[in-house]
């Protein structure tokens, strides 16, 4: 066992030998303040930070009018059509709060388990969790063909007398998914306080300290302060991770408790929190390479932060690749027509073309990753997140489209072609998901302040 | 006229530091010489400046397990009472308690309430928000949210006593002493 220096607090990095550093040497409290403060209070706002948010804007201004038009006509407009009910809203639905898992991950569980060089990736990961949430959390109620009833949803004494089905997995999802929106909002919040602290103080604008005194609630640092903030920040890291396993596994009981072929599986909960993870790093890796190259931020966000990333999606992805195979062995070893018909469906069927792809994408490809040379180049990795997360988009069409096209009469077949609204409100959630990182990069600090002070060898208490 | 017009009373003794490890130890002197009514601000998180001012137990856990306990017993009340008593329904044969069925919502209830009552608790208990304080009158002061390290002896305490308390505070070796203000 590598011994490391004496860990002093939650916080602290206990590195092993040959890897690259968490944060680049020459840093003090007051550089690491200053880098990354003045990141939102001094520097000019630049081109590509204009030119990012109106490419955000733009599709959010789609998303916009998609919904709009969906409220005026109905969800006639999108091509769902009995037996594929469920389509393009699902899909999204599944793959946003997948990306949103990775966020809960690096914050809750990588604290755990004192993997400190989560404290630099931590609050964007955050900021994305939430994000994505937001833009799942819209599409169950978009499909509802009449959102202004969503309330009904919750149980609350009715003059109706009705109550929600609580043996539904439907109603499992809404307070799976609403639980979960909260405590990662809170916790993102509780992480936020001690640097809008600093914030308050190196702000010069009147109303910008205002704004951030305001949202800091008058944190003064005090040891008292900082012995229960530790232990609330200790506890909610502890309830996230059993939360965040559960939320994508009531997701997948929307599926596995129905009878559909190709749903009807135990397997599904554990390989959907696995490929939720999977999305979620290679979304991280898509924001967070150009985030450090546009902001200078490589000096806190290393390669080590990278390459363990890649290393994440690599073992995410095996189990993923674990769960193809074995949902193809069941079809085959149970037995049922049904089933293999199912996976032959998916193999040679209509939609085997984005079956193929989805292998290609999700366990071909990435398995580049094995190679440390490959783990070091930012462009490569890049590029083979951004497959990923197209990889996972396939995964959740596949899932749904094809097991619910053909089920187990010949008779009620049919055939599912996403229209353009399909596209409009998939492409507009990701305006919104693009529109609120921008924003959030420039208004708050991107990077946790004080706990990447707490990393520095200067935080440790030494004997006198 | 008024004894507090005559010497207006401050809240105590401010003393800066450079380092985590000398504030510590400015905190254990300061507790040892039998202050009590202290605290230390720092910019990060130290857990032995806490133990320094003798602050060793946070009630935030006790919080968060009164607000799990709660959180669950009342997502499996609300369920019992909806499904067995305020409407019961026959779903396909299935008993009116299908306990097995109603954890999920009641795990996440559990969850729910456990963090909320968490976060409320800590700042409730930290006494924020508090937009004004003393402290803040020190123009030192605002560098606790950058790199540097506060120990505040405060005039409540019943050893306090101004010149002494100031001779005893040089004899940690601050960067500064100052006088806070109310």
């Amino acid at each position: 066992m590598q011994q490391g220096p004496e860990e002093k607090t939650i916080l602290q990095d206990v590195p092993w030998p040959d890897e690259p550093p968490v944060m680049l040497p020459g840093q003090t409290f007051g550089s690491v303040t200053d880098t990354i403060a003045d990141a939102v209070l001094t520097r000019p706002i630049g081109l590509g930070w204009l030119f990012g948010l109106f490419i955000g804007m733009t599709l959010l201004g789609v998303l916009m009018a998609a919904v709009t038009y969906l409220f005026l006509i109905g969800v006639g407009i999108w091509g769902i059509e009995v037996p594929v009910a469920w389509g393009f809203a699902i899909i999204n639905f599944v793959w946003w709060i997948g990306i949103g898992h990775a966020g809960t991950l690096i914050s809750a569980i990588l604290l755990l388990l004192k993997q400190t060089w989560r404290n630099s990736i931590n609050r964007f990961a955050e900021a994305m969790t939430l994000f994505a949430v937001a833009c799942a959390g819209m599409f169950p109620l978009l499909h509802m063909g009449r959102p202004w009833l969503a309330y009904w949803m919750f149980p609350y004494p009715s003059s109706m007398g009705v109550w929600p089905q609580f043996r539904s997995p439907l109603v499992w999802d809404v307070f799976a998914v609403s639980t979960y929106a909260t405590i990662s909002a809170v916790f993102w919040y509780v992480g936020l306080v001690p640097d809008f602290a600093t914030m308050r103080e190196k702000a010069q604008h009147p109303i910008a300290r205002k704004i951030y005194g305001l949202l800091a609630m008058g944190w003064r640092g005090s040891a008292r302060h900082w012995k229960n903030y530790e232990a609330l920040y200790l506890l909610l890291a502890g309830i996230a991770t059993p939360l965040v396993l559960s939320v994508h596994t009531v997701v997948s009981f929307d599926f596995a408790v129905a009878i559909v072929p190709g749903w009807h599986t135990t397997i599904f909960p554990p390989y959907f929190v696995a490929g939720a993870i999977y999305s979620g790093f290679a979304m991280v890796l898509v924001l967070a390479i150009p985030i450090r190259k546009y902001y200078g931020l490589e000096g806190l966000i290393t390669m080590r932060h990278l390459q363990n990333s890649a290393k994440i999606m690599l073992a995410t992805g095996l189990i993923v690749a674990y769960g193809y195979a074995f949902e193809a062995f069941i079809a085959f070893y149970s037995g049922s027509t049904y089933e293999r018909f199912m996976m032959q469906n998916r193999w040679f069927g209509p939609y085997a073309f984005f079956y193929w792809c989805l292998i290609l994408f999700n366990i071909l490809i990435p398995q580049v990753l094995w190679f440390p040379k490959i783990r070091a180049k930012t462009g490569w990795l890049f590029c083979i997140s951004l497959v990923i997360l197209v990889g996972m988009w396939l995964e959740r069409f596949v899932i749904i489209v094809t097991s619910l096209h053909r089920d187990y009469l010949p008779s009620s077949w049919g055939h599912y072609t996403p229209t353009r609204w399909d596209y409009a409100v998939f492409f507009g959630t990701i305006g919104l998901f693009t529109t609120a990182i921008f924003i959030f990069i420039r208004i708050m600090p991107a990077i946790s302040i004080f706990e990447m002070r707490a990393l520095l060898p200067e935080a440790e208490v030494k004997a006198k | 006229m008024s004894h507090a017009q005559l010497s207006p009373p401050i809240y105590g003794l401010l003393a800066e530091f450079d380092t985590p490890t000398d504030l510590v130890y400015a905190a254990k002197a300061a507790y040892a010489a039998g202050y009590r009514k202290m605290d230390a601000y720092s910019p990060f998180p130290i857990e032995e400046a806490s133990e320094a001012i003798g602050f060793h137990k946070s009630r935030v856990p006790l919080i968060v397990l009164l607000g799990g306990i709660l959180g669950g017993s009342s997502g499996f009340g609300l369920q019992y009472w909806i499904n067995c008593i305020s409407y019961p329904l026959n779903i396909g044969g299935k008993p009116y308690l299908s306990w097995p069925a109603f954890i999920i919502p009641t795990f996440e209830l559990t969850i729910l309430f456990a963090g909320l009552c968490g976060v409320f608790g800590m700042f409730a208990l930290n006494g924020l928000p508090m937009p004004y304080h003393p402290l803040f009158h020190s123009e030192r002061f605002a560098m606790v949210t950058r790199d540097k390290f506060f120990l505040c002896v405060e005039a409540a305490d019943s050893k306090f006593d101004l010149v002494t308390t100031h001779q005893f505070m040089e004899s940690l070796d601050p960067l500064t002493i100052s006088e806070v203000p109310h």
